[in-house]
């Protein structure tokens, strides 16, 4: 059973007052992360294919296809996984 | 070749004995062992620390530890809005009861140098000592710390090509002298004699600079060092500030055409080394900073361990360019171009 770890190499909380989250996906499973949140969270707006802003349900978001994604306004790691658990299985 | 490192930064650093140089993990632990080698000792109620409201938090966090301990107080002399330091407030906070100046010579957010030879003297007539963290100026510029008069000059390996976990502290060899050892243990001892009528150890001291390296040192640290000392003073210290200027001026002309980006700090090179600080407009810095990850350029952000200095450009955070010898004018043109893509979003 797969689960959000076998994506997720890291997370990162930034600093600064904005308090972002960053994901940095596991590199040999960066493409299959970015291919299976393309396809579930919604497209807002992209920048020469390889930045996305996306939102799933409230909660904004960017990917980039490099494998990295920002979180905006994240309460903790548990609402994290809960997003995460719904963009990758 | 340890110790003919420690005689290579000595010369490159203008230090008048190599025992002033003291190796340490970087300039946070150089910066930390003034505070307690010295601060522990020396400062006591009511005496009085000045610093400036655009040090880095290592230049910050040590003393307020300090402060709490010994019931010293910091004092933070005013920034600038456009970055530079209030020289007036930063003179006129000295007084009778001021015993150490501790001032960054460059801004680590904003580049701005600092006249710390200026501020030296003041400390100095003041009966204060004067410590330069040097993390931003050492590996950007030429750097005499007889010409300063500096007490005590701080700075790390990893930023001037050397690698991490490496640093220096200089210090004036009779302060070393007169000052409490940092950590305990070998190489910092002469002797360590058990009394068998006592029942204890006596302890004997080495001399500066190895009183204050407890332990086995960071040897290839300190060789890896000495090359990129020996490296960087093969191109000049000249020729790599007056290249970073270079690009600096050019950076910041180039980003003046981009309407959604503000850049923090003042814009005269006269004034600065290479770093600019910046803002996208509708961007976080960390957004900043992810998009151009994903074009292989690495820039910084966040508060850049510098939230006062934010708190005073009332920013949440920022993103800051930054360059050093190995950056060329066709890297800053793909850097634009970049940030102009940004703008779209």
């Amino acid at each position: 059973m797969p689960t959000v770890d076998d994506y997720v190499a890291r997370i990162e909380g930034t600093c600064g007052e904005e308090k972002d989250v960053i994901v940095v996906f596991k590199y040999d499973k960066k493409d299959e992360a970015v291919k299976r949140i393309l396809a579930r969270a919604q497209l807002k707006n992209t920048v020469a294919g390889i930045i996305f802003e996306l939102t799933l349900e409230d909660v904004s978001f960017r990917l980039y296809a490099s494998g990295k994604a920002i979180f905006r306004s994240i309460k903790n790691k548990e609402e994290l996984y809960s997003i995460l658990t719904c963009l990758l299985l | 070749m340890y110790e003919s490192a420690r005689e290579k930064i000595a010369k490159f650093v203008n230090a008048k004995d190599s025992a002033g140089i003291i190796f340490v993990r970087g300039t946070t632990e150089a910066i930390n062992l003034v505070a307690y080698s010295w601060g522990l000792y020396n400062l006591k109620k009511g005496d009085e620390v000045l610093v400036s409201l655009m040090e880095h938090h290592s230049n910050i966090v040590p003393w307020e530890i300090i402060s709490k301990i010994t019931g010293c107080i910091i004092m933070y002399a005013k920034v600038n809005s456009n970055g530079t330091l209030d020289y007036e407030d930063f003179e006129n906070k000295f007084s009778n009861k001021t015993r150490i100046a501790s001032l960054s010579h460059v801004s680590n957010v904003t580049g701005v140098i600092n006249d710390v030879k200026h501020i030296a003297k003041v400390a100095h007539d003041h009966g204060a000592l004067m410590l330069v963290d040097g993390a931003q100026s050492v590996p950007h510029m030429p750097v005499n710390v007889r010409d300063i008069d500096a007490d005590f000059l701080a700075f790390s390996g990893h930023k001037m090509l050397g690698p991490t976990g490496i640093g220096v502290l200089y210090a004036k060899k009779e302060l070393l002298e007169k000052m409490e050892p940092f950590q305990g243990g070998g190489e910092m001892i002469k002797e360590v004699s058990f009394s068998g009528a006592k029942e204890q150890c006596d302890v004997r001291l080495n001399d500066p600079p190895w009183k204050f390296e407890a332990g086995t040192p960071d040897i290839c640290g300190a060789i890896a060092l000495k090359e990129a000392v020996s490296y960087l003073e093969s191109i000049g210290m000249d020729q790599v500030q007056g290249h970073e200027c270079f690009l600096t001026n050019y950076a910041i002309k180039r980003m003046q055409e981009c309407g959604k980006v503000t850049l923090h700090g003042p814009t005269d090179t006269a004034l600065k080394c290479g770093i600019i600080p910046f803002s996208v407009e509708g961007l976080s810095s960390h957004d900043v900073a992810l998009f151009f990850d994903n074009y292989g350029i690495m820039i910084r952000s966040g508060f850049h361990c510098a939230q006062p200095l934010h708190q005073v450009f009332r920013l949440q955070s920022s993103a800051r360019a930054s360059f050093y010898i190995y950056n060329t004018r066709e890297e800053i043109d793909r850097f634009i171009e970049v940030l102009k893509e940004m703008e779209q979003l």
